[in-house]
């Protein structure tokens, strides 16, 4: 492995059957991880990965389940390994829900000494918890993303851009989820499906 | 040591740089922030934590411009410049990142323009034009912030606040008083004094200013007037020798506020408290309105000019020459002391003085031609040494206390010899003994020094006096100033010799902190009983003000004086009594000097008369009038022309405050008065050995009455008197 010798620490959480700390040798797939960390709970399908840490981008199963957890790799999958907390998420989890408890993470955070993070991850957060209130409109998802550019880059310290990554990758990946949300009146995705199945 | 190459090319002479700035070369010095190079150059930055006076916070993002190589924009604040640095502050990326900041620093803000003291001359109202957007996008809950009760001065809006930090950098760095701080985190940080308490040090209202929002504002002016519908004239703050440069804000003739004027030769950008909200003494209730006669019962009754001024003129006229006493405050305009000394002396008189609460005068004949603090203003900043006797610095000279502090934190040794001791904020050496033993105090440091000392009473030399000396003596730049307290002290002059001693065995200069606005001025237009106009030694000495106020002459007239509280003399009120004719030109006509008079003559205040104070470093600094007096006052310096008119007098053709003293200058340009302090034969022997402390607001007249200022803490502090018999 060129860039990722030896090994590293995984700290797996989320709805997996053994969550802990795995220490592995970098590189090791992520399906194999997986497996070391018991599978999926309740033998449900993989959703999505966030595979370095909250701030770190999400990734969908399909192409988690394809890459190695190698710097290189998980770059090329369009994330990073950071701090290798891996939180895995299955089928029953509403990303809206997810990205509003991010969002709330960093919101609460922030320093406020800085401009952009200070105003931004709360305006952040109150835009996902009134979609989720049902009040959403269809032009908030592509503010949520311009409000994450705007902070990205322009902060002090790196929370802004920490808050700013999972907000693009979120909306990149689960538009639908979004949308879904809004069209109907702050009724997650995931809860029509079970109903439906 | 390593042998330098012959054949490496020579190093860049100096640590210049180059860089280039929207496709314009620029020099810079290597590590300056690239926003003082902008600024030095006239590209504009956008900025709202920055200040030029204030240690970097580049909290509030403003100022990100593009930087070539650098994969992200920079803040211009905070990022020293490099050699070959391409800087593009209009580009793209740079305005879109400024944009960006600026949609943020909008959502959280109230937008109450309309109902806001600072409209007109926000930055954040500025700049929202070049970069703002015209619609908000944001459509959730604005943050609302409870407001701060920090005092009578400054009032708070904390909604507007836009967290950049400058009101608490300026409390932490520039006063150390360290009065103002951030609570909490994230959006719901807020600027505040953690526990609820009054933000009280004598610099606090700069706060005002450098608020870029309408966050902190002037109490006293609070929608009182919208700025752009006053007009902006220089003034020469009154209250101390400084000669702190003003702006009066005028509407409709009145004089609705003072903010700086930036000079960085003697106040910078900073006015003290006193020097802001004074202006609010200008229009007490007190204020004399119509010239006041004294009826034969004994009754006062509202005249006009004519009757007035042919009243005082009948009344001088029938005082003997040698039983007249002219007494003036120290703070009029130099045109006022240049007609006034004239008047005394068409009236044959050299009883003349403003030195009210100078108690000994033994040294008169060994004075400069004007009391000066011996050095520019603006090298005190760069001091390593100084001693300071008998002055509380910061509420005396407010300004210059701040650049003791400044020197100070840059590594001078600062000790006072004070009959107390006081909170400067930085550190220094404290002798704190009675006045009593001030002077064998400061002999001992003579003695510590080698030198002469004055008279034979001699503290033990200690360890602590050969460090003070010392500390002078390792110092290149270094001073020794006598402050209101020495000049309070029943043995001021041998105080004065014995400083003057110090100084010559140690190298330092030698300065005076007079009392009032312009003491120097008073001393170069002769209002003393020793020395005429420019300076000249008198042909015979006159009577002092101590001894015209401890003694009832025949007649006195009054300028500017409150009696009691600007002379301090516990015989001023008796004498002045028992005087045969008194006309005393007043702004404010207060029941003590109806007590005492028979003609009341309203004059105008600092803002309300053209003029000239010279300050501690000898500036001359004249001004136009500002404000339309009050009533039927008139500017003193017509009051007194007119007044040598009716008397018969020469000399008083002047048709502008500018003749008057240009006539001055010339004057003072010839005579050939000593520049520096000549010898004193023995100290005075010490009778009462008391020295009388004065309250900052308590300074003069103006300040005296001015509302707010009362309203401070410091107002409230009690009268002090040190020494035997008070309070040790
Ligand atoms: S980016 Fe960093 S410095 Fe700026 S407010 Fe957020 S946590 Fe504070
Ligand atoms: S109160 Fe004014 S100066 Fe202080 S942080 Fe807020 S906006 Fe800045
Ligand atoms: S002015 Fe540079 S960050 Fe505020």
């Amino acid at each position: 492995m060129p860039n990722s010798g030896g090994t590293i620490i995984f700290s797996v959480s989320g709805h997996v059957a053994k969550p802990g700390n795995y220490e592995l040798p970098m590189g090791i797939p992520f399906a194999e991880l997986l497996e070391v960390a018991g599978g999926m709970q309740g033998g449900r399908k993989l959703k999505a990965v966030i595979p370095g840490g909250s701030s770190c981008p999400v990734v969908p199963a399909e192409t988690m389940l394809k890459t190695n957890m190698d710097y290189d790799s998980v770059k090329a999958a369009g994330s990073g390994v950071g701090s290798a907390a891996v939180i895995v998420m299955d089928e029953t989890t509403c990303m809206v829900k997810v990205l509003e408890r991010l969002s709330r993470f960093y919101m609460s955070e922030s320093c406020g000494q800085c401009t952009p993070c200070r105003e931004g991850t709360g305006w952040l957060n109150r835009l996902i918890k009134r979609i989720m209130a049902g009040q959403g409109r269809r032009e908030d998802i592509d503010l949520l993303v311009q409000v994450a550019n705007k902070i990205e880059g322009h902060t002090i310290c790196a929370l802004g851009d920490a808050a700013a990554w999972p907000v693009q990758s979120f909306i990149k990946h689960f538009r639908h989820e979004f949308e879904y949300m809004i069209d109907h009146g702050g009724r997650s995705i995931v809860g029509a499906q079970q109903v439906a199945a | 040591m390593s042998t330098p190459n012959p054949t490496a090319p020579a190093a860049p002479p100096s640590d210049s740089v180059m860089i280039t700035v929207d496709g314009v070369p620029m020099k810079a010095k290597k590590g300056e922030m690239l926003i003082r190079v902008t600024d030095a150059n006239d590209v504009y930055v956008p900025r709202f934590c920055y200040h030029e006076k204030l240690a970097v916070a580049a909290n509030c993002r403003m100022c990100l411009v593009e930087v070539e190589k650098a994969p992200k924009p920079l803040p211009a604040c905070a990022t020293p410049v490099m050699d070959g640095m391409i800087v593009h502050t209009r580009s793209a990326k740079a305005i879109a990142a400024q944009k960006s900041v600026m949609e943020f620093l909008l959502i959280n803000h109230p937008l109450d323009c309309p109902i806001c003291d600072q409209g007109g001359e926000c930055e954040l109202q500025d700049l929202a034009v070049g970069y703002g957007r015209d619609v908000s996008r944001y459509a959730e809950r604005k943050r609302v912030v409870k407001d701060k009760n920090i005092g009578p001065l400054v009032s708070t809006d904390m909604t507007r606040c836009i967290h950049c930090t400058r009101c608490v950098r300026f409390s932490q760095d520039i006063t150390g008083a360290a009065e103002l701080g951030t609570t909490n985190r994230g959006e719901h940080n807020e600027i505040g004094t953690y526990v609820e308490k009054t933000v009280d040090h004598e610099l606090s209202g700069n706060i005002i200013d450098l608020c870029p929002v309408g966050a902190l504002n002037s109490k006293p002016f609070r929608f009182r007037a919208r700025s752009w519908e006053m007009s902006q004239v220089p003034l020469v703050s009154p209250h101390d020798g400084l000669g702190t440069n003003t702006y009066g804000h005028v509407l409709r003739g009145r004089l609705m506020r003072v903010v700086p004027r930036a000079n960085d030769a003697i106040n910078e950008c900073w006015i003290s408290d006193r020097d802001r909200f004074s202006y609010e003494g200008i229009y007490s209730a007190d204020r004399l309105e119509k010239p006041m006669l004294r009826m034969s019962n004994g009754a006062w009754k509202e005249v006009d000019w004519q009757t007035a001024l042919e009243a005082a003129v009948n009344g001088l006229k029938g005082v003997p020459a040698a039983g007249l006493g002219v007494l003036a405050g120290p703070s009029s305009t130099l045109e006022e002391y240049a007609l006034l000394q004239q008047l005394a002396a068409g009236l044959g008189t050299s009883n003349i003085d403003h030195r009210l609460r100078q108690p000994d005068f033994s040294g008169d004949a060994a004075d400069p031609a004007m009391p000066t603090l011996g050095g520019a203003i603006a090298e005190v900043d760069t001091l390593q040494g100084l001693l300071v006797v008998g002055s509380n610095l910061r509420l005396e000279l407010p300004l210059l206390a701040h650049r003791v502090r400044k020197a100070a934190r840059a590594g001078a040794s600062v000790a006072f010899l004070n009959p107390a001791a006081f909170e400067y904020l930085f550190e220094a050496e404290q002798i704190v003994v009675d006045p009593a033993r001030q002077l064998a105090e400061l002999n001992a440091l003579v003695s510590a020094a080698g030198g002469t000392t004055v008279g034979n009473s001699v503290a033990d030399v200690t360890d602590r006096h050969r460090r003070v000396v010392e500390s002078l003596r390792g110092a290149q730049r270094k001073a020794i100033w006598l402050g209101a307290l020495a000049l309070r002290h029943p043995q001021y002059a041998a105080l004065r010799a014995a400083a003057q001693a110090l100084a010559a065995a140690t190298g330092a200069s030698l300065g005076v902190l007079a009392e009032g606005g312009n003491a120097a001025g008073a001393h170069l237009a002769g209002v003393l009983p020793h020395r005429a106009a420019g300076g000249v030694a008198r042909a015979s000495t006159g009577l002092s003000a101590g001894a015209m106020l401890s003694q009832s002459l025949g007649g006195y007239l009054l300028w500017d004086v409150e009696p009691t509280a600007d002379s301090l003399h516990e015989k001023a009120l008796a004498s002045l009594k028992g005087a045969g004719y008194v006309v005393a030109a007043t702004p404010y006509a207060t029941e003590e000097l109806k007590s005492v008079a028979q003609v009341l003559l309203p004059i105008g205040t600092f803002a309300e008369t053209s003029g000239t104070y010279v300050n501690l470093e000898g500036q001359w600094q004249s001004f136009t009038g500002a404000a339309l007096p009050v009533g039927e006052a008139r500017p003193g310096w017509k009051v007194l022309r007119v007044l040598g008119n009716l008397l018969g007098l020469s000399g008083f053709e002047q048709n502008s405050s500018e003749e008057v003293r240009d006539q001055l200058r010339s004057q003072v340009e010839r005579s050939a008065a000593p520049i520096s302090i000549g010898a004193v034969a023995a100290p005075t022997a010490l009778g009462q050995a008391r020295v009388a402390g004065v309250q900052v607001y308590q300074a003069d007249a103006i300040v005296r009455r001015a509302a707010s200022l009362q309203r401070t803490r410091e107002a409230r502090a009690p009268r002090v008197v040190y020494g035997a018999g008070a309070e040790s």
